[in-house]
C-alpha cells in the first residue's frame, strides 16, 4: 500500500504532462458518426445555448442590482412587489422557448424510437462484467456468439505498470459492425442491469435481466468507438468497456465470413463423434485454463472456500448434477455458471476430465450432442 | 404587584429546560429538538462528506490507490444515504422546529411528545446504517438508489439492516411532516391567514404533503426487497415473472417528489432572506405559493425522466419528457421573482446574503442542466454520466445545504442570542463558494466528455478535470470546519445579539427577545 502510494505520487507530475499532450481537456459532447448522433448534439448545444441566453439576462438583471441597488451606494428601496403582467409574462415567454425546444426533440425521439427496416440485428447480453454478443442468423450454425472482455491489464490499474492510451477503454474482442447499415441492437442481461453505451453513436440502452430493449443505428464513418457500461453493475462496474470497430460492408462480410466458418466448425465439432480420449486431452486444457484457478490443476482445490474435485462424492455420482452445476453454477457461493462460457465441445470435455482425472476414474464420458440436449431442454 | 412577580417565578420553576441530558431525552419543546436535529444533521454532513473526501482521493489520478472498487460502492452509496437522509432532510426538519411556531406564533409544534419521538429514532437508524460497514460481505453497495436486483439477489447480507435503517427513517420523516401540517393548519395565532405566512412556512406545509405522500412507497418498495432477500418472492426477480423495472417506477414514483422535499424549504429559506437584505418586500409573495404548489404537483407525474434509458415505450418517454420540461417554467417564475425582489432594493451582503445570493445563481445553473435532462433524445448521451453528478449536487450543495448554511447565518442570533463573526462568516462563504464551484463545475465536462458515474477508476483523458475537481472537494471539504467553529465560537463566545440583528428582517420570530425564550408566544401575538 505505501510503496504504491509513493509510486502514485511519483507519477503524478509524468501523469500530468502525459495527459497534456493527450488533451485531457475535452469539455463538450462528441458529435458522434451517425445522423442521430448530430440531430442530438444539435439539440444539445439548442438547449445549452437557450440556457445560456437566459442565464445571461437573469444574472445580468441580478448582477446590475447587486452593483447599482446597494445601500452603501446610497440606493433607496422602492416598494414594488406585485404585477400580474410581469408575471404572466415570465411564465409564458418561458413556456414558449420550452415548447420549442419539445418538438423538436420529440421528432428526434420519434427517430430513434424506429427500428424498422433494419439490415441485421445484433444482441447485446451484459454479464458481470463483461458484455457478450451474437449476431443473429437464420442458420443457426453460422450465428457467430462471442464475449467481450476488458483487455487492460490489472497491472496497470494497480499503478504496477504505465497505463497504456486505451487504458480502460480496450476489449479482447470488439463489437465489428458495418458502415451505412441498419444495424438493430437487442439488449438484455444475465444479471443485473447493465447499461450499453457508445457516445459517438449516441446508443444508451440499459441491459436488462428478462426483458429485451432496442435500439439502432447506421454508422457514417469506419473507426473504433469507445464507451462504458453505465448503470452500476457491482465490483467491476468501471471495467466493463464496449468497443464498436465500424469498417466498410466489403469488409465487415469478410469478418463475418471467417466468423461463421469458425461457428461452423464448432458446429461440426460438437456433431461429429468424440472418443474418450480425445475429450480428455481437450478437457485437461479446457480444466486448466477454466477451473484451475479455483479447483487447483490436480483437483485439489482450496479449503475451505474451493471444493477438491479429486475424490470428490459429487464428481463421482449422478453425471447430471456435475453437468448441471458447471452449466448453472451454485447460487450464493464462487461457482460461476459456465453455461454461456463454455462450448458444447469444451463442456463435455471437461466434464470427462474431471469425472475420470486424478484417480476419479468413473469410466464414463458424456458427449458435446449430449449437452446440446441438456441445454435445450432447460 | 407581589402577586405577578411570584407566577412569574413559578413559571419559570415549571416551564424552564430541565437540567443534565434528561432535558435532551425527554424533551419535547420545538427549540430543543430543533436544535437536536441541527446539530445531528451537521453530524451526518462531516459523516456522509468524509465519505466524499474518500471517493474524491480515490478518483484524483487514474488507477487504484486507496480503496477496492468493492469499498469504492460502499462509499458511493452510503455518501448519497447519509446526505439525503441524514444531512439534508433533518437539517430542514430541524429549521421546521425552531422557526415554523414561531413565524406563526404558536407556542410549540402540535404534537410534541411525537416530535421527540421523531426526532430519538433517528440516531439509532445512522447508527444501524453505518454499522453495516463493518459487517461481514461489507455496507450496501448498490448505489443510493439501490436498484433490484443488485440490491437483491446480487446483494450482501447486511442489505436486511439497510432496510430496517430506511424503515426508522422513513417513520421519523413522516411524523415529522404529520407534525408539521397539524402544526400549520390549527396552531396559527389569530389573523395569521394562510395567505400571510411566511413562504418559509408555505414551503414546508407543501413538502410535508410530499412527504406523507411518498415516505410509504420508499417503505413498500424495501419491503418488497426484504421479501424477495428472505421469503423467496419474486417482486423484482425477472426469473420468478417479477421485473426489475417495477422497482424503478416505485423508487422514482418516492425518489423524485424527494428531491424536491430536499428544496422547497430551501426556497422558503432564501424567500425570507433576499427581502430581509434587500430592504424590499419579497416581489409575487402570492404567485411563489402557487410556483411552489405547482412544482409539487409535477413532481409526482415526472418520475420517469430517471428512466429514459430503460425502454419506457414512445409515448411515455415524450410524456415524462413534457412534463419534467415543464417544471421550468414555476422554477423559472421563482428565480424570476428573486431578483426583481433585489431590483431597486436597498442591499448589503451579510453572510446569509451572500449564500442566498450564490443559492439563486448555482441552483439555477442546476436548474439548466436539469432542463437539458429533460430533453429525452439528449439524456441518453448524459444519463448515469458525471453530467448527471454535476447537475444534482448542484442544485443539492449550492442549492439545499447553501440555503440551510444562509439560514443558520441567518438566525442563529436568534437562537444563541449572540452574533457571528461577520469576516469568519464571509471567509466561510468565499472558501465555499470557490471549492464547490470547483469541484462541480468540471464535472459537467467530465460526463459530456463520457465519463460514467459511479465508476472507481477512469480512463485516462479524464484525469484532468478529475484532479482539479478532487482539489475543489478538497478545499469545499475543509472549509466546512471552519463553518463548525464559526457556530461553536459564537454558542459559546458571540458578542450579545438584539432581538432583530437584521434591519430588513420581517416576521414574528423577530418580536420575542434574542435568545429566544424557552417558551414563545404562550399568549397568540396580534397580527394585523
Ligand atoms: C471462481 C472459482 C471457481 C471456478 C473458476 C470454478 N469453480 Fe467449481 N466450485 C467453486 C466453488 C466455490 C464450489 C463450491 C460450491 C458449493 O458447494 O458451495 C465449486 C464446486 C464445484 C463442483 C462441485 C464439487 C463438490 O464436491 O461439491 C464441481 C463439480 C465444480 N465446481 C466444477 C468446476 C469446473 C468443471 C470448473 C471449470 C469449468 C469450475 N468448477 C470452476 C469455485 C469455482
Ligand atoms: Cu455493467
Amino acid at each position: 500500500m505505501q510503496r504504491k502510494l509513493l509510486r502514485g505520487s511519483l507519477a503524478l507530475p509524468a501523469l500530468l504532462i502525459g495527459s497534456w499532450a493527450q488533451a485531457g481537456w475535452q469539455l463538450n459532447m462528441p458529435r458522434g458518426v451517425t445522423d442521430i448522433s448530430h440531430q442530438v448534439y444539435d439539440l444539445h448545444m439548442l438547449t445549452l445555448w437557450v440556457c445560456v441566453v437566459i442565464g445571461v439576462l437573469v444574472f445580468g438583471v441580478m448582477f446590475y442590482s447587486m452593483y447599482k441597488h446597494r445601500k452603501s451606494k446610497g440606493a433607496v428601496s422602492a416598494d414594488f412587489h406585485e404585477s400580474t403582467k410581469v408575471e404572466l409574462a415570465w411564465t409564458l415567454i418561458p413556456a414558449a422557448v420550452i415548447f420549442g425546444i419539445g418538438v423538436k426533440a420529440t421528432y428526434v425521439l420519434a427517430d430513434m424510437y424506429n427500428v424498422d427496416d433494419a439490415e441485421m440485428t445484433v444482441e447485446v447480453v451484459g454479464y458481470q462484467w463483461r458484455w457478450r454478443y451474437r449476431y443473429l442468423s437464420d442458420d443457426p450454425d453460422t450465428e457467430v456468439t462471442f464475449f467481450s472482455n476488458m483487455a487492460t491489464d490489472w497491472d496497470e490499474i494497480n499503478n504496477l505498470v504505465d497505463k497504456n492510451p486505451n487504458y480502460l477503454l480496450d476489449v479482447d474482442e470488439p463489437m465489428v459492425l458495418p458502415t451505412g447499415t441498419k444495424v438493430r441492437f437487442i439488449l438484455t442481461s444475465a444479471d443485473v442491469i447493465h447499461s450499453w453505451w457508445v457516445p459517438a453513436l449516441a446508443v444508451k440502452k440499459d441491459a436488462v435481466p428478462g426483458i429485451a430493449n432496442e435500439a439502432w443505428t447506421i454508422i457514417n464513418e469506419p473507426g473504433t468507438y469507445r464507451g462504458q457500461c453505465t448503470e452500476l453493475c457491482g465490483k467491476d462496474h468501471g471495467f466493463m468497456p464496449v468497443v464498436v470497430e465500424a469498417v466498410t460492408p466489403e469488409e465487415f462480410d469478410a469478418w463475418l465470413a471467417v466468423k461463421q466458418d469458425e461457428a461452423r466448425q464448432m458446429a461440426e465439432l460438437t456433431g461429429r463423434d468424440w472418443s474418450m480420449a480425445e475429450l480428455m486431452e481437450r478437457g485437461q486444457s479446457v480444466y486448466n485454463t477454466s477451473c484451475a484457478s479455483c479447483h487447483q490443476v490436480d483437483g485439489s482445490g482450496n479449503a475451505p472456500t474451493f471444493p477438491a474435485l479429486r475424490g470428490s462424492d459429487y464428481v463421482r455420482g449422478d453425471i447430471d448434477d456435475v453437468i448441471d452445476i458447471i452449466l448453472n453454477g451454485k447460487r450464493g457461493s464462487m461457482m460461476p455458471a459456465f453455461r454461456d462460457q463454455l462450448s458444447e465441445v469444451d463442456t463435455a470435455a471437461v466434464t470427462t476430465y474431471i469425472r475420470n482425472a486424478w484417480g476419479n476414474n468413473v469410466g464414463d464420458m458424456v458427449t458435446p450432442v449430449d449437452i446440446l440436449d441438456i441445454k435445450a431442454g432447460q | 404587584m407581589t402577586t405577578a412577580t411570584h407566577d412569574h417565578d413559578h413559571d419559570h420553576d415549571h416551564h424552564g429546560p430541565a437540567k443534565g441530558i434528561t432535558r435532551w431525552l425527554y424533551t419535547t419543546n420545538h427549540k430543543d429538538i430543533g436544535t437536536m436535529y441541527l446539530w445531528f444533521s451537521f453530524a451526518m454532513f462531516l459523516l456522509g462528506g468524509t465519505f466524499a473526501m474518500v471517493i474524491r482521493a480515490e478518483l484524483f489520478q487514474p488507477g487504484l490507490q486507496l480503496v477496492s472498487p468493492e469499498f469504492f460502492n460502499q462509499m458511493t452509496t452510503m455518501h448519497g444515504l447519509v446526505m439525503v437522509f441524514g444531512a439534508v432532510m433533518p437539517a430542514f426538519v430541524g429549521l421546521a422546529n425552531w422557526m415554523i411556531p414561531m413565524m406563526i406564533g404558536a407556542p410549540d409544534m402540535a404534537l410534541p411528545r411525537m416530535n421527540n419521538l421523531s426526532f430519538w429514532i433517528l440516531p439509532f437508524a445512522f447508527a444501524l446504517l453505518v454499522s453495516t460497514l463493518f459487517m461481514e460481505g461489507g455496507g450496501p453497495n448498490f448505489g443510493w438508489t439501490f436498484y433490484a436486483p443488485l440490491s437483491t439477489t446480487y446483494a450482501p447480507p447486511s442489505t436486511t439492516y439497510f432496510i430496517f435503517a430506511v424503515h426508522i427513517m422513513g417513520a421519523s420523516s413522516i411524523m415529522g411532516a404529520i407534525n408539521i401540517v397539524a402544526t400549520i393548519l390549527n396552531m396559527r395565532a389569530p389573523g395569521m391567514t394562510m395567505m400571510k405566512m411566511p413562504l418559509f412556512v408555505w414551503t414546508w406545509l407543501i413538502t410535508s404533503y410530499l412527504l406523507i405522500a411518498v415516505m410509504p412507497v420508499l417503505a413498500g418498495v424495501v419491503t418488497m426487497m426484504l421479501f424477495d432477500i428472505h421469503f423467496a418472492t419474486s417482486f423484482f426477480d425477472a426469473a420468478g415473472g417479477g421485473s426489475p423495472i417495477l422497482f424503478q417506477h416505485l423508487f422514482w414514483f418516492f425518489g423524485h417528489p424527494e428531491v424536491y422535499i430536499m428544496i422547497l424549504p430551501a426556497f422558503g429559506i432564501v424567500s425570507a432572506i433576499i427581502p430581509a437584505f434587500a430592504r424590499k418586500p419579497l416581489f409575487g409573495y402570492s404567485s411563489m405559493v402557487y410556483a411552489t404548489a405547482s412544482i409539487a404537483f409535477l413532481s409526482f407525474i415526472v418520475w420517469g425522466h430517471h428512466m429514459f434509458t430503460v425502454g419506457i415505450p414512445f409515448l411515455g418517454q415524450a410524456f415524462f419528457m413534457w412534463s419534467t420540461m415543464l417544471i421550468a417554467v414555476p422554477t423559472g417564475v421563482k428565480v424570476f421573482n428573486w431578483v426583481t425582489t433585489m431590483f431597486r432594493g436597498s442591499m448589503t451582503f451579510e453572510t446569509p446574503m451572500l449564500f442566498a445570493l450564490a443559492f439563486v445563481v448555482l441552483f439555477t445553473i442546476g436548474g439548466f442542466s436539469g432542463l437539458m435532462l429533460a430533453v429525452a433524445p439528449v439524456d441518453f448521451q448524459y444519463h448515469d454520466t458525471y453530467f448527471v453528478v454535476a447537475h444534482f449536487h448542484y442544485v443539492l450543495v449550492p442549492g439545499a445545504v447553501f440555503s440551510i448554511m444562509a439560514a443558520v447565518y441567518y438566525w442563529l442570533p436568534k437562537w444563541s442570542g449572540r452574533m457571528y463573526n461577520e469576516t469568519m462568516g464571509k471567509v466561510h462563504f468565499w472558501l465555499s463558494f470557490v471549492g464547490v464551484n470547483i469541484l462541480f463545475f468540471p464535472q459537467h465536462f467530465l460526463g459530456l466528455a463520457g465519463m460514467p458515474r459511479r465508476i472507481p477508476d477512469y480512463a485516462l483523458q479524464f484525469t484532468n478535470f478529475n484532479m482539479i475537481s478532487s482539489v475543489g472537494g478538497f478545499l469545499f471539504g475543509l472549509s466546512q470546519l471552519l463553518f463548525l467553529y464559526i457556530v461553536v465560537h459564537t454558542v459559546v463566545a458571540g458578542k450579545k445579539a438584539p432581538a432583530k440583528p437584521w434591519d430588513g428582517a420581517e416576521g414574528l420570530e423577530w418580536t420575542v427577545d434574542s435568545p429566544a425564550p424557552y417558551h414563545t408566544f404562550s399568549t397568540p401575538p396580534k397580527i394585523n
